[in-house]
């Protein structure tokens, strides 16, 4: 009980000038790099980059795969999640091709987005056009506004 | 494990072009990722292009200098509000100087999946010509 008591004690910690000196220089250094990049896009970082659009009944969720084949792509959708992953392979040439440039890339990518809101997991369609993935995912009924008529 | 972590693509940003002479057509330009490779016969080139049409693109060669263009459909329909916005589509761009001379009669262009393929048999001297582009 003692022992409790004594440990719940907050601790005072008397900030040492050069503490604090470090502090107000982390917050510069904060304030100075988002100044530097005001517009910057937030990029997750894992392929397939998306865009990610809300129409009235669907959401839209596109990206960008050329040279991917629909049968190399696994699309899985849940309440408020969609995954898409797969692998691009790029078809090896002939023993005497000499390389000039490459600049493609082959592999794996796997990527989790997270939606809005609830989704009809029934109502998915995605389709690939000219390297272009596009998802059309219908929101939930019980999401959509009603109309409600005033008598 | 650590086979297919080294596997796995990493992101790259679409590299953006200041474009090559003065813009009528307001919009970004890509440049688009490219393999070329040689044999003993021919050179190909194979570039990444999403969003590509085959009538959308055009393939030029002239004084040995290969251009390749393409516009692209906007793919939004109208009533979309943007959530999220990880890439910008546009057109694109990019030439090729070549250092070998082509058989401009026997270029060969397919367009698959975004990704356009491109094989430029070797022979002698270049007079101007444009290539249709096909698909299948």
């Amino acid at each position: 009980m003692i022992y409790r008591r004594f440990f719940n004690v907050p601790t005072w910690r008397f900030r040492s000038p050069v503490e604090e000196l470090h502090r107000l220089r982390q917050q510069m250094e904060q304030m100075l790099e988002s100044a530097a990049a005001p517009h910057q896009r937030e990029v997750a970082g894992v392929l397939p980059l998306i865009n990610l659009t809300e129409g009235k009944d669907h959401y839209y969720v596109r990206a960008e795969l050329p040279g991917v084949k629909g049968d190399e792509l696994d699309i899985q959708v849940t309440a408020n999640n969609l995954a898409i992953s797969g692998e691009r392979k790029i078809a090896a040439e002939d023993e005497g091709a000499r390389y000039h440039r490459r600049e493609r890339e082959a592999g794996t990518f796997s990527r989790m987005i997270g939606l809005p809101d609830e989704v009809d997991t029934d109502k998915v369609e995605a389709k690939l056009e000219n390297g272009i993935l596009t998802v059309v995912i219908s929101k939930a009924e019980i999401t959509k506004p009603k109309q409600i008529t005033v008598k | 494990m650590a086979d297919t972590q080294s596997n796995e693509l990493k992101v790259r940003e679409k590299q953006e072009v200041t474009s090559p002479a003065e813009q009528t057509k307001p919009g970004l330009i890509f440049t688009p990722a490219v393999d070329i490779f040689e044999t003993e016969k021919e050179i190909t080139l194979l570039a990444d292009m999403p969003g590509v049409k085959a009538d959308d693109l055009t393939i030029d060669i002239r004084d040995n200098t290969l251009t390749l263009s393409a516009d692209i459909a906007p793919v939004d329909g109208t009533d979309e509000v943007d959530i999220l916005v990880e890439y910008e589509s546009g057109r694109y761009y990019r030439q090729f100087t070549l250092g070998e001379l082509i058989n401009q009669e026997n270029i060969d262009a397919k367009l698959n999946d975004g990704v356009l393929r491109l094989s430029l048999p070797k022979v002698e001297k270049a007079t101007p010509k444009k290539i249709t582009v096909k698909t299948d």
